[in-house]
């Protein structure tokens, strides 16, 4: 657990970089520090290992003062990572991903087991990888040897100032998710920074937005991007917070339960009384089995021998997990504009439709007062 | 080993233009100096720039690390000034100084080779510790390295091939100086050099010039030779034998 107390810094130019910043990072939480270059969030996260030296306030970590800790001992307790990621370039892999366990002087079969273990979690193979220098790996790898070796010696804590920066768009996708998956298995507090509100949505557990030096808005990412507390805030996560916003809910959040359904083996009359009856244009199909087949569309009916004839099938289907930008995308591609939610027998267990997600983002409407 | 041919081969060549002028005998009515002469002339100008190397290597590889320290400044600053001062003054008025207040001789030539080599042992010393990346200081610093540990497993390691590049340097350089400060103290190679000038006679420069020359060569290639066992597998240029590369490291500015 990491408590900042009325926490300032004023550079010995006068420049005062973080302004009375109070915040706490609850155990086993990813933080992200959020905010325009200048903000702030580099120094204070460099203030939590004493990188920078605190001008006013206090930091706690598990109640314990940091400044009356050795410094060194401190750090040796934290992970840190940078964007640079500053790996060692005149040791191998392993040597680096053993510096804090080596200045903890774990034994050496100990440091060498550890460094194994955390390539095979950053998914280097450890045969290939251990004996290699930083210049021969390319920049993807060089950042999950600095991933693993923020992870050294297990410290419960970790910072990481824009660790994902400096690399390519896709690779960064991957090295994202897996560090989530990561994060998920660990459950490390984290103290993040970021300058990507995209990143940020999707890394954090809760956003620390920044400016000036000052803390603006500190919540969740849901609320940041539904309750923007101010115009700065507004215009900072952008005009499309609704649609990044999306990201945060899941099909199963939002998905009506299907009230009609049909049997691919009943007869194309009785189709066209049920959706006439319920005034209907279309209806999802299933086989007799329970599982959905595609969509039954009234115009299809007139030309039609058989259900199967008319069939159309689903060009693709959500899972309860998917995420509901990627299922909005489904739907615009979606002849009907909705999209079925299937469970892993492919059965039919819910539709999602533009109206029902219109009805979950409705929520917003409210805060939209200009 | 294939970078040693060269140089061994140009040796060779001076030692056996050495050996020719030795052969003459007599040039006119001049008695050539003897084999004898020639070996303990050249061992002398050896030792000559063997020690005063090695002082310069004692009291400048120290000189670079604290002009590179920003606490150290004050006194860093000045160091760097006499240093280049050193260097400024013209060799032969620097050694005819050192010899005026240490009485001509091995110790006086010692003095002002050593000051005269310092400067690209200060500087290159300064330059290699400067050129190690904020980024890797950082992250050393940021892990709980102490102050020591980050220069001695770090900075010092990385800063190495600069460093010794500037003392082969020095030490090649040193070997031509150490000639004009044989001339004036009357030891070493220059000595000879001294004597054919004096008497016009050309073989006998030849045969102080061509050893001094061979020595030359052969110490930049025994240097160059340490210098690339001395960088760290990770640095070298070629790349350590295990792979080759597969890319460079992302950089971008914050």
């Amino acid at each position: 657990m990491i408590r900042l107390e009325h926490v300032s810094k004023v550079f010995s130019d006068g420049t005062e970089a973080v302004k009375d910043l109070s915040l706490e990072i609850a155990e086993g939480e990813f933080c992200v520090f959020l905010g325009p270059s200048g903000c702030g969030k580099t120094t204070s996260l460099k203030m939590i290992n004493r990188l920078i030296p605190i001008t006013r306030g206090k930091i706690y970590i598990n109640g314990v003062d940091t400044q009356k800790r050795n410094v060194n001992e401190l750090r040796r307790d934290i992970g840190y990572a940078i964007q640079n990621i500053g790996l060692f370039p005149h040791l191998t892999v392993a040597q680096n991903i053993s510096t804090v366990p080596m200045l903890k002087h774990w034994p050496r079969d100990r440091q060498h087991k550890r460094a194994r273990e955390l390539l095979d979690l950053v998914g280097m193979p450890p045969d290939t990888f251990m004996d290699r220098y930083p210049s021969e790996l390319s920049g993807g790898q060089q950042q999950r040897v600095g991933v693993a070796r923020c992870l050294g010696a297990d410290p419960p804590i970790l910072l990481m100032d824009e660790p994902f920066g400096a690399i390519d768009p896709i690779t960064r996708h991957k090295l994202q998710e897996e560090f989530l998956k990561i994060q998920e298995r660990l459950q490390k507090t984290i103290a993040f920074v970021t300058h990507d509100i995209d990143e940020a949505i999707k890394m954090g557990d809760t956003i620390a937005l920044m400016r000036n030096g000052e803390l603006i808005q500190y919540a969740d990412p849901a609320a940041l991007l539904a309750q923007p507390k101010d115009r700065f805030v507004r215009d900072f996560v952008g005009a499309d917070r609704v649609l990044k916003g999306l990201r945060l809910l899941r099909a199963r959040d939002v998905m009506r339960l299907p009230k009609l359904t049909i049997r691919l083996r009943e007869s194309v009359s009785d189709a066209i009384q049920l959706l006439e009856a319920r005034s209907r244009s279309w209806v999802p199909a299933i086989d007799d089995d329970g599982r959905f087949v595609g969509w039954i569309e009234r115009e299809d009916l007139e030309t039609s021998s058989s259900l199967t004839d008319a069939l159309t099938p689903a060009v693709s289907t959500a899972a309860p997990r998917t995420p509901l930008n990627e299922a909005l995308s489904m739907m615009l591609g979606s002849a009907t504009g909705s999209v079925a939610v299937l469970d892993d027998d492919e059965h039919l267990v819910g539709l999602l439709s533009f109206g029902a997600i219109r009805d979950v983002l409705a929520l917003d409407d409210e805060s939209e007062d200009e | 080993m294939k970078r040693l041919i060269v140089p061994l081969l140009l040796a060779f060549a001076l030692i056996g233009i050495t050996a020719w002028m030795t052969s003459r005998g007599t040039v006119g009515i001049y008695r050539m100096p003897q084999w004898n002469e020639v070996l303990v002339a050249t061992f002398q100008h050896f030792q000559l720039v063997l020690a005063a190397e090695g002082l310069a290597i004692l009291i400048g590889v120290p000189i670079g690390f604290i002009v590179s320290r920003r606490a150290l400044r004050w006194i860093g600053t000045p160091l760097m000034t006499l240093t280049n001062v050193g260097q400024t003054v013209p060799t032969l008025a620097l050694l005819a100084l050192t010899s005026i207040i240490l009485g001509s001789g091995f110790r006086a030539a010692v003095v002002g080779l050593m000051i005269y080599a310092l400067l690209p042992i200060v500087r290159n010393t300064y330059a290699g510790i400067q050129s190690v990346s904020p980024a890797v200081k950082e992250a050393a610093q940021g892990m709980g390295m102490s102050r020591w540990q980050v220069t001695t497993r770090v900075e010092l390691p990385l800063a190495r091939p600069v460093v010794i590049a500037g003392i082969r340097t020095s030490m090649v350089v040193n070997v031509g100086t150490a000639a004009v400060a044989g001339m004036i103290g009357g030891i070493g190679l220059g000595k000879l050099m001294t004597v054919g000038i004096a008497v016009s006679v050309t073989e006998m420069v030849i045969q102080g010039a061509a050893p001094a020359a061979a020595l030359a060569i052969l110490l930049d290639a025994i240097l160059g030779l340490l210098e690339q066992w001395l960088t760290p597998r990770g640095l070298r240029k070629d790349g350590p034998p295990s792979s080759r590369r597969l890319g460079k490291p992302a950089q971008q500015p914050t």
